[in-house]
């Protein structure tokens, strides 16, 4: 059994700030790469076509490369999500987001991956996102648990839903995680089974 | 109380109840293929988890593998990918897979039933909807998702919730020129495409008891297309017969206690439901959908309805089906013009299906205008079905006849519709682009159906040709 701690309650980084509402799946990770085999790449592909088309997009910037805070603006991956969306995010480095508000399933496949999404109000979005970009190396720290967002000693109330956030702190989002936790029951359940045993 | 099979199959893999409420599922059988797994292998390693019970998956190679020359490298380097990832993968986890060489590669849903690892009694999940195809055997059977095989092969388990269950009875007999499919189809017409939404279907009756496996194992596969996630059919004497002698069935005295256990997870009399439809088997003709999802379908003595016959909410689909097709309301569906003629896929490639075909094929030469296959769904399918000569048959009458695999039921390989070519299709999905083609029409009907229109050159009542 994997001994990964799967608590979320604190997550501290760089911060990255991507500005604009409404930014969809699609544009954080093109369709086309919807057909890869495996996660692996994805981080690589994260706003692949938006860094193209600008180049002064956060992701290409020296500046933010390590960064694990992303701060983004309204409805942020709304579109129809499959897991690649917040893989390719993951891959890259991105830990915690913060935004005004989130996709429903870009929401729900986040935290399944342990990432946590915490909404803070539109002003207190804009000053973080210009307090990044002034001092990149500043660390953003995202205190799930107590729902708060904190950068250089000003503290931000954020909030997100009960039941995704105790599964973030209490280490339960993860799936697998918690059949594993079922432990020898699973092999005494099998060893109930006529077929698995042998007739 | 009597219990149905739901009940005690559900019970018996229960490991616990989860904090959520659900269920902690054991999976008695877990099937895997190349699309939908790499990703999940690649989630377990990062994990760094082992599979496991590696015994109880098994892999096939069946979405993307061409159907015409199948030596590697294949032509689609991204085909090769996914089957380089899918060997390379089994080895290193230590799962059997069933590849080219074995003489037993297919599609999962059809290699499953004949190699005897679907038994009744089991719960199987697989990374693809059409699961729901081992219920036949008198299994819980469901498609599942990426991360969800990943927690089948880290854990053995999953989260599920017990659904509703719906008794869907079929009583009555059967006209000559009428199949599964179109009792399938008919079921899915009468109760939608959202009427299974939340349930499991039971399927039961006369006319499913009289049926062989194979024609159980095409109505249980297009349960998910009506919106249930799983169907079964209750293990019984057909049953038996059909899994006696399959190399991964129990053998000699063990197989005689396993039909005691068999019989034991049965629905047993009095049983109570959480609804039941039922259906005039003996009102069946043979059906062919016009539309765009698999409920959109009429008897093809019928006409393509009318907009306003719909209900309200339906009515946008409606137009747009009737705009993607190219169909008039009120239109006859027989003598629409077809470009393409498939039989195949895990609902109607199997043995009994490419008989049903060929004795059509007999009667006939496929019309010139008409590009026709015929994908057996396995290689043991494929292999039956030469030594019957049913590929000369085929051959004689304009058929091409190719290698196994899901082909032109979703055009993931070569096998895919060009443009706003019509195809008659044994498969079951209409959906838009479905068949390789954002732009290509599918019609859906039985492999007998499909044989008659591609002779006709258009949907012709196979009944006519069967005369
Ligand atoms: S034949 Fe079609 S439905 Fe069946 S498994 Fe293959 S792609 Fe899926």
């Amino acid at each position: 059994m994997s001994t990964t701690d799967y608590k979320r309650k604190q997550i501290a980084g760089r911060g990255i700030p991507v500005t604009g509402n409404d930014i969809d799946t699609d544009r954080i990770i093109p369709a086309r790469f919807l057909k890869e085999v495996t996660f692996e790449s994805m981080g690589q592909h994260a706003f692949e076509d938006a860094r193209k088309a600008n180049p002064e997009h956060p992701f290409n910037q020296p500046a933010y490369q390590g960064a694990s805070v992303l701060v983004v603006g309204q409805n942020f991956g709304c579109g129809s999500s499959r897991e690649h969306a917040p893989q390719a995010l993951m891959r890259w480095g991105i830990r915690a987001i913060v935004g005004g508000s989130f996709g429903e399933i870009f929401f729900g496949n986040s935290v399944m991956l342990g990432i946590p999404c915490l909404t803070v109000p539109q002003a207190d979005l804009e000053w973080l996102q210009k307090q990044i970009e002034r001092n990149p190396k500043e660390l953003v720290s995202v205190d799930v648990e107590k729902q708060e967002v904190r950068l250089g000693d000003r503290v931000i109330k954020a909030s997100m839903p009960d039941g995704p956030r105790n599964q973030l702190v209490q280490g339960t989002w993860d799936s697998t995680a918690v059949l594993l936790e079922a432990g020898d029951k699973i092999e005494a359940t099998a060893k109930k089974l006529p077929y698995v045993v042998g007739f | 109380m009597a219990r149905t099979l739901l009940d005690k199959v559900w019970e018996a893999h229960t490991v616990r109840t989860l904090l959520s409420g659900q269920t902690q599922l054991l999976i008695g059988l877990h099937l895997i293929h190349e699309v939908t797994t790499p990703q999940a292998f690649q989630m377990l390693k990062d994990a760094k988890l082992k599979v496991r019970m590696p015994e109880r998956t098994f892999g096939t190679l069946d979405h993307i593998i061409p159907t015409t020359d199948q030596t590697r490298p294949y032509a689609d380097p991204l085909a090769e990918e996914m089957a380089e990832h899918m060997i390379r993968n089994t080895k290193e986890f230590g799962l059997p897979l069933f590849d080219m060489a074995t003489g037993k590669q297919g599609i999962v849903h059809v290699i499953g039933p004949e190699l005897g690892l679907t038994q009744p009694g089991m719960t199987i999940a697989c990374g693809d909807s059409h699961t729901a195809t081992h219920g036949a055997v008198g299994a819980i059977a469901f498609g599942i998702g990426t991360t969800q095989v990943r927690d089948v092969l880290a854990t053995q388990c999953l989260s599920m919730a017990k659904p509703k269950l719906r008794q869907v009875r079929v009583d009555g007999t059967l006209a000559k020129g009428v199949y599964a499919k179109d009792v399938i189809l008919w079921i899915i017409n009468v109760l939608g495409v959202k009427g299974g939404v939340g349930y499991a279907y039971e399927y039961a009756g006369d006319v499913i008891d009289r049926m062989t496996m194979e024609e159980r194992l095409t109505v249980c596969n297009m349960s998910i297309e009506g919106g249930a996630r799983f169907g079964y059919v209750n293990p019984d004497q057909t049953t038996f017969d059909y899994l006696r002698g399959r190399p991964y069935a129990p053998q000699g005295a063990a197989f005689d206690k396993a039909v005691t256990w068999w019989k034991s997870v049965a629905t047993e009399s009095g049983a109570k439901f959480d609804d039941v439809a039922r259906i005039d088997g003996s009102a069946i003709e043979p059906v062919v959908t016009w539309g765009i999802n698999p409920g959109m379908s009429v008897g093809v003595t019928q006409r393509i309805p009318t907009v306003e016959s719909a209900s309200e909410p339906e009515r946008p689909t409606y137009r747009e089906a009737l705009a993607h097709m190219g169909f008039e309301a009120g239109q006859p569906i027989k003598g629409a013009k077809i470009d393409v003629a498939f039989v195949g896929s895990c609902t109607n490639g199997r043995l009994s299906d490419l008989r049903a075909a060929a004795e059509v094929a007999k009667k006939g030469k496929v019309a010139k205008h008409v590009r026709a296959l015929i994908v057996p769904g396995s290689q043991q399918v494929a292999k039956a079905a030469e030594a019957e000569g049913l590929h000369e048959i085929f051959k004689a009458a304009g058929f091409e006849w190719r290698k196994a695999g899901c082909s032109m039921c979703l055009g993931m390989n070569a096998d895919q519709l060009v443009g706003r070519e019509m195809s008659a299709s044994s498969s079951n999905r209409n959906f838009i682009g479905r068949q390789g083609s954002p732009t290509g029409r599918t019609l859906l009907m039985s492999p007998a159906m499909v044989a008659a229109a591609a002779i006709n050159g258009a949907v012709a009542d196979v009944r006519d040709i069967l005369k």
